[in-house]
Order: structure tokens, then C-alpha cells, then sequence
């Protein structure tokens, strides 16, 4: 039976994030933490497949113990298992040594649940905006990745291949790959399903499985949390948007006013940085 | 990411590796069917400047199938030095093929820093390279500089754009970062500049061929937000899906790209591609008029950068007009059909300024 691990994050909702004006700085409190967006995104597909073919779909999480209400939900939403992997040692992570965590998760899920042939990840975090951990996830365990997907076209069991449209500044971009492969999700690809009834009551006697760094024998210390994260936060500021000084051009005259603008903007260096004639 | 948190140096991955071996900031090229993104470009401009200031060489490195003429490309905009790697294996992006290139030009040449865009391809190919090596990688910057101890301070928007972080990477080289499209300068294109080309065996293995690019499809409908030199942009006041196309009437008269603010987008007036600022794209055209569109805080942050901002609104307290340099005050269905009448007749030249004004005031009386 297919195997799919899809890789969840609980985040604060960036969206609701405040800068307090008179400090500058962040106003968390009271901010709602949610699945990260596209890693919905990432769940959707597992289960869509699971739906089309059948298949094993295993959550993962590294985070807080309160991260278990985020794997709860995926249960609700029929995921089979949700994984939490959570130690203080974890904490401060960035993405190196957040990735190498990871990919040690989904090796032990293999060893628990058998060979994994998808890993779903979101195409980045609402929180820290990178969309590094996917491609580090995937080479860590040395298998191909498919980042920025916006359509699973294909999945054909008997070759084990599966060909996606990868979503690029300029157009889209159809890739074939041989399975296991990681894939990183957009919001295009498809639209996340709600709850089921018997997911919401299997989900509120599912106890998430959770892992400490006594769990993974063979973890390298050095590698995890802080002490493993080689970039640094030398410091963060409050970005002031630059006001200017608006020139009005008169608009009682509506053609009269795009003449003006127009010998405003053709006043600068525009004609000549965009070859105007 | 908290604010103000100072980390001590890690002892963990602390290694005995001799750094100081590792001289020359590097740009990882991008290029499709040989011709290079522009951010490219951008980059060895900045890349350039902190060269200078590190007394090193300004390194390319051009991976591809038939791209030597961008390596003279390179040079023209400021590499002192290009490493190109041509097989016809490159022709399409693909992350191991390339990474092994860049696995084996960084170990080999060492390189103190290394630079590419942020885009999809960019951040794809460092995420691999990073983990490889391992080393420590910022994405989306948008300000880079060096200080005096030789490291990279690499600026990015945190927390939806609501905050910029410097990030630092102090036990490991190479630095990495990837930067946004639009936000540093090109050098001017130099074609008495010259650059040592220095060729690089493909690093192909049979395993490749697990992963092929069965075809690219060209989004003409998509428009290039991050790359695109002027863009028109759409709010809440635009009413409904139909006025985008007096939007875009205006863009093509411009030569631009429509854009739009969240509210239109999640009012489904337009595609999520289109959308400028928090959770969609930051944007730096050299020109950007706001059309209806209120001027809240993310929308700002996403499109402050532009050269120039015009903005058209029918409430003159609008925020926006805060952050324009021109506002017109008033009915943007009769404003935006008659700016893109007179961009259409001065672009077309031929008319004198008097044969303009009529046409003009044709279009605002709506004939």
C-alpha cells in the first residue's frame, strides 16, 4: 500500500501578528495558532491519493506539545497517524537543523510503517517564510524533490512515477519523477477538505505518538536546536514605510489630468529607464 | 525568529575547517533556453559592491546547454571571473544535476559567499545546496552588505513583511543567501569588460534521469509581477471583476502588468498570482499606479520600493496617497481610460501635443 507522510508545522497566524507602535515590537498574544496554510495543502493531496489508490498517510510534527491539537486535526481529517516529535532540545531550530530532524522522523515512521513513497510538505511557513526545509528534508534523505507543485497530473502505480506541474515565475512547468519523492505544495493544488464526522470523534480519542531525542538513538546532539543551526539573528526592526510628498494633479479636467500626469512622469527618468519613444 | 534575541556562537557545529581559504562572492546564474532572469543580473550588480568592499573577486557561475554567450553576459555586467558548466544534460533546471555543479564549483574554488535569486528555481536549488554542504542559508533578502569581520549581513522580511531580520552565518562558509528580483541594481551592461571563463565538467550521474522536464508552458495570462518594470494595480474600488480591464488596457498601453491588492483577490476579482504585498508578491517596478485601492500597511510594505507610485482614488484621505509621489484625486472609470488614451498617443509619436489633447479629451467624454 502507498505510503505517505505529509509534514506539518503549527504556526502562529502571521496574519493576525501586530507591531505594538509605541515599542515596535511583535504583539503575539492572543494570536491564534494554526496549520500551517499550505501544509493543509500538502494533507489534502495525501488523502485525495488515499481516496484514488489507498494508502497510509502518516502526519509529522516537530513542535511544542501543543503542536497535538494541529496533528489532531489532520486526524479529523482522515489521516491514520500523527507523529510528534517535541524536546526543549528542539527548540530554536532553524532550517538546517530543523530538516535533519525531520528526515530522522521519516526514517523511524519507515521503520515503524514501512518504505514511504510521498512526502508532502507546504511550499514554505507563514512564520518563517524560507521554503528551505522541503529541499533539505529531500536531500537528507537523498530522494528527489518536486518544490512549488500546483497539480499532481499523474501517479501511475505500475512505474511508480508521477508527473506534476511545478508552478515558476513565467509559466508551468511539467516534471516526471520516480517515486519516493518529496513534494512541496501550493495553494493550487487542490482545496483542503473539512473535518468528517467520524474523523472529528476518531480524533478526540487519538492520542498523537510522541517522540523525544530518547527516541532516536543514533541523533548527532551537535545537530539539533540552537546549537545546531549555523545563521544567527543579529537583530530585527520595524520597517517605516517611507512617506512622500504627494504632488496632486488636478482632476476637474479628466483629459486635462492624464495630459499632466503623463508630462509629470514624462519629466523623469521613466521615458528614458523604459524606452518610452 | 524572536525579535531581539541574540544567540551565542554554536559549539555544536563548530569544525576545524580552515576558512580563510574561502575568497570571492559568487552569483548563481539562472537562465532558461540562455537567457538569464534579470534578478541575475541585479545580483552581480550588489555582488559587485560587496567584493569591493571584501577586496575579492566577483564570481559567476553560468549552468546550462549552450550558454557560453552568457558568460561573456556575466562578465559585461561585473564577474571578474565565470565558471560555466555546458552539457546538454543542463538544458532544463533540474535540483540534483545542478546542485552536484554547485556542490563541486563551491568545494573546489570556495567561494565565501554565494548569491542567487529567490525565485522558485533559486530557492529550490539552494535549499539543496545548503544541506549538502551543510552551511547556513538566508532566503529572500533583500538587503545584502559585509562588515569588517567579513560577514554577510543578509536583511529579509520576517513576520509577513512586518519586521526585517538580519541574519548571520558565522561558523560556516560559504554564506548563502538567495535575494528578491527587483530590489538591487544591474551594473550597466559593459561590453568592453571581460571575464576569465573558467569551464566546468558536467557532474551528471545515471540516477538523473529518475527525475525528467517533460515541457515548459509559457503563461502568457500570468503576468511577471517580479519582474515587471510597470505595474497597474486594482483595490477594493474597482467595484467588481470587470474594471480589470480597464486595468489592463493601461498596462498594455504602458508596456506593465496588472496587479491587485488581497481585497480584490479574496473577493475573487482576480487571480491569487496577481496579488502585491503580504502573502503575495513584493514588487519594485520602476513604475506602479494604485487604482482604488486604500493603501493598507501590507499593501505598502509589498510595493513602497517602486521608483515611482501614482495613485488614483476617489477619497483623498486614502492612506495611499500618503506613499504616492502623484495622486489624482477623483472617477477611475473615466481616469484610467483616458490615461491609457494618452499614453497610447504620445508612445505613438506622430501626434503634436494639441492633436493629443483632443484625442484625450475625446476618451474623458468617453467617445
Amino acid at each position: 500500500m502507498l505510503h505517505l507522510v505529509v509534514c506539518i508545522k503549527q504556526v502562529p497566524d502571521s496574519r493576525e501578528i501586530r507591531i505594538d507602535p509605541k515599542t515596535n515590537t511583535l504583539v503575539r498574544l492572543g494570536v491564534p495558532a494554526i496549520i500551517n496554510y499550505y501544509d493543509l495543502h500538502g494533507l489534502e493531496e495525501a488523502l485525495r491519493l488515499k481516496d484514488e489508490f489507498g494508502a497510509r498517510v502518516t502526519v509529522v510534527s516537530m513542535g511544542p506539545p501543543s503542536a497535538e491539537k494541529a496533528l489532531k486535526q489532520c486526524i479529523s481529517m482522515g489521516a491514520d497517524e500523527a507523529v510528534l516529535v517535541s524536546d526543549r532540545a528542539f527548540a530554536g531550530a532553524d532550517t538546517l537543523a530543523t530538516s535533519y530532524v525531520v528526515a530522522l522522523t521519516i526514517q523511524k515512521v519507515e521503520e515503524r510503517w514501512g518504505t514511504v513513497d510521498i512526502v508532502f510538505c507546504g511550499k514554505q511557513t507563514l512564520d518563517g517564510d524560507t521554503g528551505q526545509v522541503g529541499p533539505g528534508v529531500a536531500c537528507r534523505l537523498d530522494i528527489d524533490q518536486l518544490t512549488y507543485v500546483e497539480k499532481l497530473e499523474t501517479l501511475d502505480l505500475a512505474t511508480r512515477e508521477v508527473t506534476v506541474h511545478r508552478h515558476l515565475e513565467d509559466g508551468v512547468e511539467r516534471v516526471k519523477a520516480r517515486l519516493p519523492v518529496l513534494i512541496t505544495a501550493l495553494a493550487e493544488l487542490n482545496r483542503p477538505r473539512r473535518a468528517s464526522l467520524p474523523g472529528i470523534l476518531r480524533a478526540a480519542r487519538y492520542q498523537p505518538i510522541v517522540w523525544t531525542t530518547n527516541d532516536f538513538p543514533t541523533i548527532d546532539r551537535a545537530k539539533i536546536g540552537l546549537r545546531g543551526s549555523p545563521t544567527i539573528v543579529s537583530k530585527t526592526w520595524v520597517p517605516e514605510p517611507k512617506q512622500v510628498q504627494t504632488q496632486w494633479v488636478p482632476s476637474e479636467d479628466i483629459a486635462a489630468a492624464a495630459t499632466a500626469l503623463l508630462d509629470h512622469l514624462y519629466s523623469t527618468d521613466l521615458p528614458q529607464k523604459l524606452g518610452w519613444a | 525568529m524572536a525579535e531581539e534575541r541574540k544567540r551565542k556562537p554554536m559549539i555544536g557545529l563548530q569544525s576545524d575547517t580552515d576558512w580563510s581559504e574561502y575568497r570571492g562572492v559568487m552569483v548563481v546564474v539562472e537562465q532558461r533556453a540562455g537567457v538569464a532572469k534579470p534578478v541575475s543580473w541585479q545580483l552581480l550588480g550588489e555582488a559587485r559592491r560587496l567584493a569591493d568592499k571584501l577586496d575579492s573577486p566577483l564570481l559567476a557561475l553560468v549552468i546550462g546547454h549552450q550558454v557560453q554567450g552568457l558568460a561573456r553576459e556575466a562578465g559585461y555586467h561585473g564577474a571578474d571571473r565565470v565558471y560555466v558548466c555546458d552539457s546538454p544534460e543542463l538544458a532544463s533546471y533540474r535540483t540534483r544535476p545542478y546542485s552536484r555543479v554547485c556542490l563541486y564549483v563551491i568545494r573546489e574554488y570556495k567561494p565565501e559567499i554565494v548569491l542567487m535569486g529567490a525565485t522558485y528555481a533559486g530557492r529550490d536549488l539552494a535549499g539543496a545546496i545548503a544541506t549538502h554542504l551543510p552551511t547556513g542559508l538566508t532566503a529572500d533578502s533583500t538587503q545584502l552588505d559585509v562588515d569588517e569581520e567579513r560577514l554577510l549581513l543578509a536583511s529579509r522580511p520576517a513576520f509577513s513583511e512586518k519586521m526585517l531580520a538580519t541574519i548571520l552565518c558565522k561558523q560556516f562558509k560559504p554564506q548563502m543567501a538567495t535575494a528578491r528580483a527587483g530590489v538591487f541594481e544591474a551594473l550597466p551592461r559593459d561590453e568592453t569588460r571581460s571575464a576569465e571563463v573558467v569551464m566546468v565538467p558536467p557532474q551528471i550521474d545515471p540516477e538523473d534521469i529518475s527525475t525528467q522536464v517533460l515541457g515548459f508552458v509559457e503563461s502568457l495570462e500570468r503576468g511577471n509581477l517580479e519582474d515587471a518594470d510597470v505595474i497597474v494595480a486594482g483595490g477594493r474600488g474597482l467595484g467588481g471583476p470587470g474594471a480589470f480591464s480597464l486595468l489592463k488596457e493601461l498596462a498594455d498601453a504602458l508596456g506593465g502588468e496588472v496587479g491587485a491588492s488581497r481585497a480584490a483577490v479574496d473577493l475573487g476579482w482576480i487571480g491569487h498570482d496577481h496579488q502585491v504585498g503580504q502573502t503575495g508578491t513584493t514588487v519594485r517596478p520602476r513604475l506602479y499606479i494604485a487604482v482604488g485601492i486604500s493603501g493598507a500597511v501590507q499593501h505598502v510594505v509589498g510595493m513602497q520600493n517602486s521608483t515611482y507610485i501614482v495613485a488614483i482614488n476617489k477619497d483623498s484621505e486614502a492612506p495611499i496617497f500618503r506613499f504616492a509621489n502623484y495622486g489624482i484625486k477623483g472617477d477611475l472609470f473615466q481616469i484610467v481610460p483616458a490615461l491609457a488614451q494618452a499614453v497610447r498617443a504620445r508612445r505613438s509619436g506622430g501626434l503634436s501635443p494639441e492633436g493629443v489633447l483632443e484625442q484625450v479629451s475625446a476618451a474623458g467624454r468617453g467617445e
